[in-house]
């Protein structure tokens, strides 16, 4: 039975935490025992409610109470009027912002939420490795729907009508691209999942394969009816085993309950599923390159047109959508595509599921409405920046986007607005960055990744990408000119426009971003040899404060170069000819007189 | 398995799991801990969690099933689990070691002792 009557939850989120949510905890804590209640009442510190701007926030169970701007001098008063008195703080109750009313009992709906999860919806809620769990959640229903209540042409109809697009990046409407594949004549067409997930810190498909993957099957096969293919194919990177594992389960479980394969659901219509592994080349994420490599060829892109709608797979019309794309349709079947299509902005409809990653404090897997804007997702989802720094850019789009700032945090999000603002969707990478990032180096980053993962077929990416990554490397080392920065500039715009394909057209986006959004940071680079950010080794110089260094020997008995002299308990100096700033000093020393200048 | 002949069939089917589903969650003493367990959280240590945690529950005669899932999305908070016992809220817990598994146990699932690393979930999902 129950040994404690009531529970007092404390947030312990760090936002809430700077609102001396710490200290409020703590003062429960001693004000139950001075009421000799501490076998009745337990205060326990929660994670972040994700309500950040009414925070700091406490929850009283089990009478679902939600208290938002708690202060100090709150405690009291909520330890003697709710949990002695049995009244609760009027004052404090959380508002209902739709409603305007207080809410007492915050059981169901509690406040309005973030986070929405549609193509997420079953992650973290079933057993990947068992079909009874997906069809307790409606598994398959959308698709038994499809093939016994509508034509093909209702099926796309639909798709289109809600609004989705393409979450791999480019966000091209996947209704009309259904139809382009349904409209083409062949003997033969094919489905395919674009499993390739490839940005660094990307891994919203991988989730969803693991959490979820008859999710993704269905609607293959959805997707198959309707542009009539009975063959699915997964292009899936080999370096995913688990994801692979989950995929091979949940394709054998359906097939043994006749929900792929030959005549599903005595429909007539055949739907069966295979892999595909990648080797991982970034390339091969697009299209036409990971076609080819289905085919057993180079995974090299192809001119388009012909889309792959028209010629794809063994030269037959085949729908290429990722996995999230996927995700979302057996949901907006099962639920009508005016509900999906009243999620979002006017050009963007539905959620977006991002890989929440860098400076802040939550880092996860996220699903939001289309129209958040950033500053929501980093200081209400993410709870903020990590160790109280400041904010100083959101990378969104991988290798393919772009460096967004301060200014940019309030645009809501949508495919258009992040290409205005000279980033892009992308598949879902988000990384959060703080004042120690150089701008000027996670733009080499980017082209670090970029470069080797060129496949060479054409001269500006092989070529282009090379010559900009080594202008960004003279910039890092305090090498470049004013030029320089001239032809970064331009060599950019010409990759940009004369690359073959998306990987090439997009890959100096990290550096024009952050040349339009950080061009002092470059200049600084160029004319002051400086880095603000103290990432750029070679124009950072480590020096002891005299006025603080003790002379206790610890940096010079650790220095790998013997580059810093002193007798003992006089300051000491490091020779800057033989330093090879890796920081060992800074790390080592008690009393903080390293500075990085 | 019977193959599923049409999409009543499967309905049925899925009614008939809902009803299993919430009849189960009704029974008392019946405890399920669904573990995240994607690439990620195995590699977080929810592995060694889960096989502790059963190997604890048997030990203390608590009737509990433990599911696998997919990624909850806590990335910051991993291993997690999520504990769902009839009549009370579920509740997710975070930064789950041998130690804290042993308290949730112990003192969460045997006493109805709340015990640090609660996550708040902060998301709306469909039905």
């Amino acid at each position: 039975m129950a040994k404690y009557k009531k529970h007092i939850l404390v947030c312990g989120g760090s936002c809430c935490k700077s609102g001396n949510s710490q200290q409020m905890a703590d003062t429960f804590r001693s004000m139950i025992f001075e009421r000799g209640l501490q076998d009745e009442v337990q205060v326990i510190q929660t994670g972040c409610f994700g309500l950040c701007d009414k925070g700091p926030i406490v929850k009283v169970m089990p009478d679902n109470t939600f208290y938002t701007k708690v202060t100090l001098n709150d405690v009291s008063r909520i330890m003697d009027e709710h949990i002695v008195g049995g009244h609760k703080v009027e004052d404090l109750l959380f508002v209902d912002p739709e409603t305007g009313n207080k809410v007492e009992n915050n059981e169901k709906g509690e406040f309005h939420k973030k986070q929405i999860r549609i193509a997420l919806r079953n992650c973290g809620v079933i057993d990947p490795e068992n079909i009874n769990d997906y069809i307790a959640h409606d598994g398959y229903i959308a698709l038994g729907d499809c093939l016994t209540n509508h034509t093909p042409e209702e099926v796309i109809e639909i798709v289109s009508a809600s609004g989705l697009s393409g979450r791999g990046g480019a966000g091209f409407p996947t209704g009309k691209k259904w139809a382009s594949s349904a409209r083409a004549k062949a003997d033969q067409k094919y489905v395919v999942c674009n499993a390739d997930e490839g940005d660094p810190g990307a891994f919203m498909d991988r989730s969803i394969l693991e959490g979820d993957p008859h999710s993704v099957l269905e609607a293959m096969a959805i997707c198959g009816y309707s542009i009539g293919a009975d063959k699915g194919l997964i292009y899936i990177r080999a370096e995913y085993p688990l994801a692979i594992e989950r995929l091979k389960i949940a394709i054998s479980q359906a097939e043994e309950m006749g929900l792929l394969g030959d005549n599903i659901m005595g429909s007539g219509f055949n739907f069966h599923i295979e892999l595909r592994y990648g080797a991982g080349a970034f390339v091969c994420g697009e299209a036409t390159a990971l076609i080819h490599s289905m085919e057993g060829k180079r995974g090299e892109p192809t001119f388009k047109p012909p889309r792959t709608s028209e010629k794809g797979y063994n030269l037959k019309p085949t729908n290429v959508n990722n996995v999230e794309t996927y995700a979302n349709v057996p949901a907006i079947l099962l639920k009508g595509a005016e509900w999906f299509s009243s999620i979002g902005t006017a050009n963007s409809k539905g959620t977006k599921v991002f890989a929440l990653a860098g400076k802040v404090n939550n880092v996860g897997l996220i699903e939001v409405p289309m129209g958040i804007t950033l500053r929501e997702i980093i200081y209400e989802i993410g709870g903020g920046i990590k160790d109280g720094k400041k904010f100083k850019a959101v990378q969104t789009g991988g290798p393919s986007g772009g460096c967004l700032t301060e200014k940019h945090l309030d645009i809501p999000i949508d495919y258009k607005s992040l290409t205005q603002a000279g980033s892009m969707m992308g598949s879902g990478g988000m990384v959060i960055m703080d004042e120690s990032s150089c701008m000027v180096n996670i733009a080499k980053f980017y082209l670090d990744f970029t470069v080797p993962e060129s496949c060479g077929k054409c001269t500006p990416c092989r070529i282009g990408n090379k010559r900009l990554y080594e202008m960004l490397d003279k910039i890092t080392k305090g090498k470049a000119t004013m030029e320089d920065l001239e032809h970064l500039r331009n060599l950019s715009v010409v990759v940009k426009d004369t690359a073959l394909c998306g990987l090439g057209q997009s890959s100096p986006n990290p550096i024009l971003s952050t040349l339009d959004n950080f061009w002092d940071e470059y200049v600084e680079h160029v004319q002051d040899k400086k880095c603000r950010a103290g990432a750029c080794k070679d124009l950072v110089r480590y020096e002891i404060n005299p006025a603080i260094c003790l002379g206790c020997t610890a940096c010079a008995r650790n220095c790998p170069v013997d580059a810093i002299h002193g007798e003992l308990k006089k300051p000491h100096t490091i020779d800057q000819d033989i330093c090879i700033k890796c920081g060992t000093c800074y790390t080592k020393c008690k009393f903080n007189a390293i500075r990085i200048n | 398995m019977a193959k599923i002949q049409t999409l009543a069939e499967l309905q049925s089917l899925r009614d008939k799991l809902v009803a299993q589903r919430a009849e189960g969650e009704k029974t008392p003493g019946s405890v399920v801990i669904k573990v995240a367990y994607a690439t990620c959280g195995i590699a977080a240590g929810a592995k060694e969690v889960l096989e502790h945690m059963e190997q604890k529950a048997k030990e203390l005669g608590v009737n509990a099933t433990f599911v696998k899932t997919g990624c909850m999305g806590y990335c910051y908070a991993e291993p997690t689990l999520e504990v769902l016992i009839p009549g009370r809220e579920s509740v997710v817990f975070g930064y789950v070691d041998e130690m804290r598994a042993d308290d949730i146990l112990t003192k969460y699932v045997i006493n109805n002792e709340f015990v640090e690393g609660i996550i708040p979930v902060n998301y709306e999902t469909i039905d």
